[in-house]
This record gives structure tokens, C-alpha cells and sequence, in this order.
């Protein structure tokens, strides 16, 4: 059967036989950074016009509909006028650091892709501590958004960073919590093989409640983090005008913009791997012809299923709750969040070890 | 029992950096040579809603900020903490789990102390 692994193995094969080894790996790490740059490039391309289209039906609007074929070629538009304006860096602002945000933010973003498993057998990089590297790399990108608030010198983007950073910051400690019920059940932290624990059926059905409060305590995690509505307060732009990055304008903009997107993409994909499974189809207890009619349909669509039916749910939240107060989104957190995530701990080691789960 | 992890292992990851960079180098440069440079006084003021803007943005802050930044310090590391925990709770058994029982408790009451102390509270 076609599939992911088997194109990248043939790939690996033919380069191994035509040059000497130390030029095929070479060669691959060429091919494979080529790969994600493009991947990335495409991924903000195909969310922006998502988000757009979807914002537009929510609110019975057409949405973008006219540059190219159903305004599909609408945000590859965007992306060439980004390009070609001017990148203005203000007066007062720290020239350094202002120039070095945008980097770090969309560094941090970058590196969070490689652990990701796409499809059966078909990951970048497969390291023994996926889930830690995960939770680690993924604070990094907070310095950036400070950097780029303090940096500009302008009031609403040091409001902006000051509020986002309280609030990733705050988020990330339930976050990590919820991770950590799926890393007890699963007993590992490296990302395959918690997959592979998910084999005969996904972790938020077989650990059933405590895998499901962690799971809904994730989702609003991740929706804070990433800064969506109804937690957007970091660039609420009723009254902050657009948060952090305000003075950034062209390309580092669209730097910002880009990173903001790949981070959706990617706490939802991190979501699908630890809850629904990755890219392991559903499978239903001993049910073999169910189980072998799943099979057919390629683990990468399993995977990206589940993956943006996650984003689905998280642009749904943008239209669906008002917008938040510091205040109250810090004592959602601190107040609410976070007790709850660390009983569920308790409850899920509980589980664990008398082995209640299937 | 797993292979002995080398630095090598992590060499992917120095690529995906270096990956990284290089693309957002070539698209900062790339910009900046495609891009119109005009530039006048005016424009390059701070943006505030067209006012005209009134003096420095480095300003005193609410410390509440910062209290929110010191109480995640604290709360990561004891999430960290608890990381091996999770991966060999099943074979440090009740011991284990009576151990991390009490360091959550004093955790607890950490946080109890803070909220009764009012470090969450905005007027």
C-alpha cells in the first residue's frame, strides 16, 4: 500500500545507493528542512484562509470568494503584498530586540514540529523525552512576545506582552498538568510510543474520566496559550489595537502572524497524538471487521482528521464565548484550573494503579 | 531496555534550528530588500491612535504582573518535578505515590496561603 513511510523509505533507499552515506544524510537533512519549510509555509496559508472562511459561515458572510478558484489563492495574495511592504522599525524602539522577536518566536514554533509523529512510522525526530521537550520549548516563544511589546516602545504593545505574558505563563502549568495524566496511563514519555499505547482504542476513551477532564482542561490550556479568543487579551483589538505587535509592520508582521498559526496547528496536533490517538485509526474493542474497514483509510488522514477537527473546535470558541477580563482569566486559572488539574493527577494515579482503566 | 542516549541524538533538533534561522533570515532580508524605504519623522513615531504620542512607554508597572511571572516559576518547577514521577510511578508503587500525596499537600497549602494572601486579587 502507498503510504507516507514507504515513500520516504524508498527516498532514503535510492539516495543511499546513488551517493556515499555520509552524502545521503546529508542530502536528506536538506530534503527533510526543505520539507518543513514548505509544509510550514502551506500550513499558514491553508489556516488563515480556514479561519476566514469558517469566521465568514459563522457569521452567514461568503468570506474571501474571489482571487482564484473560490478565493482560495486569497491569503498566497496576502502573503506577496506582505512581502513586498515596508518594514518599518519606530524611533524609540530597541532596534536589537525588535528585529530579534519575530526570530524567536518563530524558532521556538519550528523546533516544536520535529517530535511530531504525521503518520505511521513517519517523524522527524523520535527523542526519548518527546512530551518534556515539548512543554519546554514551547515557553520560549513567551521571551519573544515580551521582547517584541517591550521593544517597541508603545504603550498598548507593553500591555499587550505584559498581559500575554501573565497569561501563557499561567496556562502552561495546567497544560503541563493534563499532558501528565496521558504520560501516567501511558507510562512513557516518548511520543511514539504513546501512540502505540493507544492501539486498542484512545487514551480519552480508555482512560475515560479523568483522560476526559484533562482532555477539556488541555483544550482550554492550549486555547489561552495561543493566545485565541475568548483569552485574546494580549491583542484585543476593541482597545489594545493589535496587542504585542502593533508597530510591526510588512513582513515581520506576517512573521508573527505565521508563527501564531503553526502554534494552533501544532498544540492541536500535540492534543490528537496524546488524546485521540495520533494516527492510529479507531479501533473498537475485538471488532475485527470494523476494525480492518479503519485500517484502510491512510494514517496521515487519521491524523490530520483529528488535528483539524481540533483547530475546527478552537476557531469555533472565537465565536462562541466573549472575550475575557485579566482578572478573570487569571482566577480561571489559578483559582479553578489549576486545583482541578492537580486532583485529577491524584484521581488518575489512583486509577492507574488499581488498573480501572481499560 | 533502551539504547544509551548520546548527544547525537539531538543533532536533528541543532538542524531544525539552524533550518529555522536560515528561513526566517531569508524572509527578513528578502523584505527588507523588496520592501519601499520611505521614511519621515511622523511615521516612525510610536503608533496611538493618531494622537500625538505623550512621553515614554517604559513605564512603572503593576507588580501583579510580575507576581503572576514568580508564582509560574515556582509551580513549574514543581510540575518538572513531578515528570519522573509519572514515567516510574507503577514501580515506585504506594511508596511513591504516598511520597508525591505529600508534596502535593504542601503544595496545596503553598497555595492556599497565596490566594488567602490576596497575590491573585485585582482591585
Amino acid at each position: 500500500m502507498l503510504s507516507i513511510a514507504g515513500i520516504a523509505n524508498s527516498i532514503h533507499q535510492w539516495l543511499n545507493e546513488t551517493f556515499s552515506s555520509g552524502w545521503a544524510t546529508l542530502l536528506e537533512f536538506v530534503l527533510v528542512g526543505i520539507l518543513v519549510i514548505s509544509f510550514f509555509a502551506f500550513l499558514g496559508l491553508v489556516l488563515v484562509f480556514m479561519e476566514r472562511k469558517v469566521s465568514a459561515y459563522m457569521q452567514l458572510r461568503v468570506g474571501p470568494n474571489r482571487v482564484g478558484y473560490k478565493g482560495l489563492a486569497q491569503t498566497l495574495a496576502d502573503t506577496i503584498k506582505l512581502v513586498v511592504k515596508e518594514g518599518l522599525t519606530p524611533d524609540g524602539a530597541d532596534k536589537f530586540l525588535f528585529n530579534f522577536a519575530p526570530f524567536l518566536v518563530l524558532i521556538a514554533s519550528m523546533l516544536l514540529m520535529a517530535p511530531i509523529a504525521f503518520a505511521k512510522d513517519f517523524q522527524i525526530w523520535d527523542i526519548n523525552i518527546g512530551v518534556l521537550y515539548i512543554t519546554a520549548i514551547s515557553s520560549i516563544s513567551v521571551i519573544g512576545v515580551l521582547m517584541a511589546g517591550w521593544s517597541s516602545n508603545n504603550k498598548y504593545s507593553l500591555l499587550g506582552a505584559m498581559r500575554s505574558g501573565a497569561q501563557i505563563v499561567s496556562y502552561e502549568l495546567s497544560a503541563g498538568l493534563a499532558i501528565m495524566t496521558i504520560v501516567i496511563l501511558a507510562g512513557s514519555i516518548r511520543l511514539s510510543d504513546i501512540i502505540a499505547s493507544q492501539e486498542n482504542g484512545w487514551w480519552i476513551f480508555k482512560g475515560h474520566i479523568p483522560a476526559i477532564i484533562a482532555f477539556v482542561i488541555y483544550i482550554i490550556a492550549v486555547t489561552a496559550e495561543t493566545n485565541r479568543a475568548p483569552f485574546d487579551l494580549a491583542e484585543a483589538e476593541s482597545e489594545l489595537t493589535a496587542g504585542f505587535h502593533t508597530e510591526y509592520s510588512g513582513m515581520k508582521f506576517a512573521l508573527f502572524f505565521l508563527s501564531e498559526y503553526v502554534n494552533i496547528f501544532i498544540v492541536c496536533a500535540i492534543g490528537a497524538t496524546l488524546f485521540l490517538g495520533g494516527w492510529m485509526p479507531l479501533h473498537i474493542g475485538h471488532w475485527e471487521g470494523f476494525n480492518h474497514i479503519m485500517d484502510f483509510i491512510p494514517s496521515s488522514l487519521w491524523f490530520m482528521g483529528k488535528t483539524f477537527f481540533l483547530i475546527f473546535l478552537i476557531m469555533w470558541f472565537r465565536w462562541t464565548f466573549p472575550r475575557l477580563r485579566i482578572d478573570q482569566l487569571l482566577n480561571l486559572e489559578w483559582k479553578y484550573l489549576l486545583p482541578i488539574s492537580l486532583f485529577n493527577l491524584l484521581l488518575v494515579t489512583f486509577i492507574a494503579l488499581m488498573g480501572w482503566y481499560f | 531496555m533502551q539504547h544509551q542516549d548520546l548527544p547525537s541524538d539531538y543533532f536533528p533538533m541543532v538542524i531544525q534550528f539552524i533550518v529555522a534561522v536560515g528561513f526566517i533570515a531569508t524572509t527578513m532580508v528578502a523584505t527588507h530588500l523588496l520592501g519601499p524605504k520611505r521614511k519621515s519623522k511622523i511615521k516612525l513615531e510610536s503608533f496611538e491612535c493618531g494622537i500625538e504620542s505623550q512621553g515614554n512607554a517604559r513605564i512603572p508597572f503593576s507588580i501583579k504582573y510580575f507576581l503572576v511571572a514568580i508564582l509560574f516559576v515556582l509551580f513549574d518547577v514543581e510540575v518538572i518535578f513531578m515528570y519522573p514521577w509519572a514515567v516510574n510511578f507503577k514501580e515506585l508503587g504506594t511508596t511513591g505515590i504516598a511520597e508525591m500525596f505529600v508534596f502535593m499537600v504542601l503544595l496545596l497549602t503553598g497555595f492556599y496561603y497565596i490566594i488567602k494572601k490576596g497575590a491573585l486579587k485585582w482591585e
